[in-house]
């Protein structure tokens, strides 16, 4: 019996080394397929299982955490969610993280290596970091005027700090409260159907995500190719343009707006924006020196990250001599976001350079100890200096006695631009009003704010004066907000 | 003369139970931040039952393997420490507190058959008995509702339990009894047809028959995997006791051709073997994972050295997390490095009953030894394999660690029956020497 019995033995043996090897090929070797596989909660459980860490504006935190004491615990709360929603977006257990909360998941979640002080020894103990701080460049008293001026109407507005890049606004009308769609359950699920299928948008951050034709406003640009080209060399010289114009190569006649226009200077054109002068010095520049001057400012940009990405700008590289001239005064196939239009104006107050838009200024441990932070990067040479400079005194002409009046601040140097962009199919759509602004204390050695508001259900006077009457006072108050920040510190 | 190591099992159950209040101790600061309360507690109670028995086995079977208990005690410890561990997470499912009455329950029979079992010869006799309470037992849940597809428990009052778990040990003795009478008529008699000897039908008939009849109750109870443990050990026995490998070829293309026939005929089954052979077609279907998805999830989490215990998330598995599938929270919490161990633990436990039945003189003696360790070695692979993937899940529980009452009391027994074939296996036998008497020869030449 007992060469038998080692024989049974033996099978049972067999049976031991099978069980050990397929639970090495479990646990090691199709660990990490299981572990990533979308059906397995713990990913989501050990996210949530903390605390997550918070976003601040001027070192108050727009955010919170409660513990629903669900299998997901922490869920994500906001403090004035509709105000910051632009910022942070959203982080839901059920639909995951958009804009900050998404940029910088990996501080706030705590996963990220730059939070654990010994990398290496927190993968193998697989401890867990509490979720670090993001500080953010907004400035909350302009965030505030801003989305007051608003008021609701559908539309943006993006205000950076020219010399650093610092975006010091960004406001999206209609918003949404990114709180609601915290947790799981019918509620979140109801709050994302809702947000979803209204028809005002309210999770669409216009600020950066949504492109309009800038209008007018992009005549900046092409006043800074045609200086820059040489084109124009005397700002206050007449320009060769008829009025009215027209469109080279077809029988359409492009109108102004303004009076006066007919072979107006560059000067005059950019004080009551004349379409006729802009459009004929686009022609004149050419396609190759329009695009090359718009890609300068960061039309056709499709890398641009604050950390969040940025809708591209458009600007056609491929267009015929009447498009190309309709493309000149921002219209056509010619798109811009909000905060591109900043990065205009700011291109223009910091003498032609612009500086690399951000809004995360530094991240922070639970504690408070910095792990990262961005500094002033240069993003683009966007004209020359002198031409900046010249531009500078012409945008402040608008304001003070052109179209942008309504955006003058006493005691400050403001310039402006005012737009209405045409849209829809023949242009019958209500026209987008647009104001881009940059203003500078008087007794200050740098302009502290560019500024960009478009509102997209404006008043409906189909006139280039819209821009001056419905956007540039939001313009002006966020720019008392920045000057009054500024004086204070 | 043999050393009778009680000292040695003595520190090994020390041993045993400070790991046991170890373990309860670190669910509790994983959990709470805090020592559990009761650890004294519990340590003592576990440390009395553990000293109980080995009182029982010092007086009684002094001689007995000193390895056998302190497995049993440490991996009933540990079973206690998981149950405990997955409570936290089901505050109205509380299944600790009847684990360890029960586990007293299974102690109190060790001793129980250690004390009043002074023979193992003694069970020889009632070989017909055994194998009439055996199916009864397996008989009598028929007349109970089904509870989660399978017929295999009785409820009275409060308390369940799978009469099914008693009847393997009553099996094995019939087997051994009957197999060691009959050996040689099976082994050497019958018709040889090609190149098989067919024993006579009059040999092979009752044990057949009942083979048959205890596969054939567990099917219509849809206990799969009871009979797939009756199977092997009767073909383990059959085979130990008679040599003949066509015994074995028989055994798998018979296991094979019923296993085909109930895989694809029966729903039940057949979506078990579906589910094994897909485990993620339920994600992919956008119905979430099955349960055996979610134990190779668990499984994987926990990798190399475990997530620790406390801190894992096998409670996903859902129902019958603590039995079935309380592997997956070991693995998941104690890692790849804390299972082998616990495999290592059973393996040292078959191979402790195999090393008595090699040492036995009686054939009976071996066979219920051999038979006793099978019925470990293959429940341990039948529920391990299942709940990792490597073979078609089937209800199971795993020895000593799985909440259940029936089965706790029940490897308590084969513990205890194990604990006395040892003895006898080790005891030295110097009377008879002495004595002039010429030991009977109970084995022959093969």
């Amino acid at each position: 019996m007992i060469p038998y019995i080692r024989r049974a033995a033996a099978l049972c043996l067999v049976l031991l080394v099978a069980l050990l090897v397929n639970a090495a090929r479990v646990m090691i070797l199709e660990a990490e397929s299981l572990d990533e596989n979308p059906a397995n909660r713990r990913l989501a459980i050990t996210r949530h299982g903390q605390p997550r860490g918070e976003i601040l504006v001027e070192g108050r935190p727009v955010t919170g955490s409660r513990d629903s004491g669900q299998q997901l615990r922490y869920e994500r709360t906001y403090k004035q969610g509709p105000l910051y929603a632009p910022v942070t977006g959203y982080a839901s257990q059920t639909y995951g993280t958009t804009l900050v909360e998404n940029a910088e998941d990996g501080v706030l979640s705590g996963t990220s290596p730059l939070l654990a002080p010994l990398p290496f020894w927190n993968d193998i103990s697989r401890g867990r970091l509490p979720g670090g701080d993001v500080v953010t460049t907004i400035r909350a008293p302009m965030q505030e005027a801003a989305y007051r001026g608003l008021g609701g109407k559908r539309g943006a507005v993006a205000a950076i700090e020219p010399s650093s890049g610092r975006i010091l606004a960004l406001v999206s009308s209609p918003s949404y409260d990114p709180g609601e769609l915290s947790g799981t359950g019918p509620a979140v699920k109801g709050a994302w159907a809702r947000l979803n299928s209204s028809p005002n948008q309210p999770m669409l951050n216009r600020a950066i995500r949504q492109t309009y034709p800038p209008g007018s406003t992009f005549k900046i640009v092409t006043a800074a190719a045609a200086l820059d080209a040489g084109v124009v060399t005397d700002v206050d010289a007449p320009t060769d343009t008829p009025d009215p114009f027209v469109l080279p190569g077809t029988r359409q006649v492009l109108p102004n707006a303004a009076k006066g226009c007919g072979n107006a200077s560059l000067a005059y054109a950019i004080q009551w924006s004349c379409n006729t002068v802009m459009a004929g010095l686009g022609v004149e520049v050419g396609l190759a020196g329009m695009v090359e001057a718009a890609e300068r400012f960061g039309f056709d940009d499709t890398g641009l990250r604050i950390p969040s990405w940025v809708a591209k700008s458009n600007f056609d590289r491929e267009m015929s001599a009447d498009q190309l001239a309709l493309s000149s005064i921002g219209q056509f196939d010619t798109t811009a976001t909000p905060l591109q239009m900043a990065m205009v104006a700011a291109a223009v107050a910091n003498n032609g350079e612009i500086a690399y838009p951000y809004l995360v200024d530094r991240t922070t441990t639970a504690g408070g100890t910095t792990v990262d932070s961005t500094g002033r990067r240069s993003y683009r040479q966007a004209m020359r200096p002198s031409t900046a400079t010249q531009l500078q005194r012409l945008m402040v002409e608008a304001v003070e006695e052109g179209t942008g009046s309504n955006a003058a601040i006493p005691g400050a140097r403001v310039g402006g631009k005012t737009g209405t962009a045409q849209h829809g199919l023949g242009n019958t759509g209500t026209p987008y009003a647009w104001f881009i602004a940059w203003a500078q204390a008087s007794d200050a050695a740098q302009p502290a704010v560019a500024v960009a508001v478009v509102i997209e259900d404006a008043e409906a006077s189909r006139t280039d004066i819209s821009g001056g009457g419905s956007a540039a006072p939001i313009a002006r108050a966020v720019m008392e907000e920045a000057l009054r920040a500024r004086a204070v510190s | 003369m043999t050393a009778k190591r009680r000292g040695v099992e003595l520190s090994l159950l020390v041993c045993a139970v400070l790991i046991s209040v170890l373990g309860y101790a670190d669910v509790g600061l994983a959990e709470n931040g805090a020592v559990p309360p009761d650890a004294a507690r519990y340590g003592g109670g576990l440390g009395a039952l553990a000293l109980l028995a080995h009182l029982a086995v010092r007086f009684r079977a002094p001689y007995a393997d000193p390895l056998l208990l302190p497995i049993a005690v440490l991996l009933n410890g540990l079973g206690l420490v998981l149950i405990y561990r997955l409570d936290l997470e089901t505050p109205r499912d509380q299944a600790a507190l009847p684990q360890l009455v029960w586990s007293t329950l299974g102690v109190a029979l060790f001793i129980a058959v250690v004390v009043l079992l002074r023979d193992h010869r003694v069970l020889q006799r009632y070989a017909y008995l055994s194998v009439a309470t055996a199916l009864v037992l397996m008989l009598v849940p028929i007349f109970f509702p089904a509870v989660n597809g399978a017929r295999i428990w009785i409820r009275l009052g409060g308390l369940s339990f799978q009469p099914g778990e008693f009847a393997k040990i009553l099996l094995a003795v019939f087997f051994a009894a009957y197999l060691a009478a009959n050996r040689n008529a099976l082994a050497y008699t019958g018709r040889r047809i090609w190149r098989l000897q067919l024993p006579t039908g009059r040999v092979l008939g009752p044990i057949v028959a009942i083979w048959v009849l205890s596969v054939g109750v567990l099917v219509l109870e849809r206990d799969l995997g009871t009979s797939l443990l009756f199977f092997g050990l009767f073909v383990i026995m059959l085979y130990v006791a008679t040599g003949r490998t066509g015994w074995i070829a028989v055994g798998l293309l018979l296991a094979a051709v019923g296993a085909f026939a109930v895989g694809s005929l029966e729903p039940h089954v057949h979506s078990r073997v579906e589910d094994w052979l897909n485990p993620y077609a339920s994600i992919e279907a956008g119905d979430g994972p099955s349960q055996l998805a979610q134990s190779l999830f668990s499984f994987a989490a926990g990798g190399m050295f475990g997530t620790g215990l406390g801190l894992g998330h096998s409670i996903l598995i859902g129902f019958a997390a603590k039995s079935d599938f309380i592997l997956a929270t070991a693995g998941e919490e104690l890692g790849l490095a804390g299972l082998t161990a616990l495999f290592l633990l059973y393996g040292l436990l078959v191979a402790r009953g195999y090393r008595a039945g090699l040492a036995l003189l009686d054939p009976f003696g071996r066979l219920l030894a051999i038979g006793l360790a099978s019925i470990l070695a293959l429940q341990v692979f039948v529920i391990a394999g299942g709940v990792m993937g490597l073979i078609p899940l089937t209800g199971m529980a795993m020895p000593f660690l799985a909440q259940g009452g029936s089965s706790v009391v029940t490897n308590w027994v084969i513990v205890a029956l194990l604990i006395r074939v040892s003895d006898s296996a080790r005891a030295p036998r110097p009377d008879t020497v002495e004595a002039g008497v010429i030991a009977p020869v109970v084995e022959d030449a093969r």
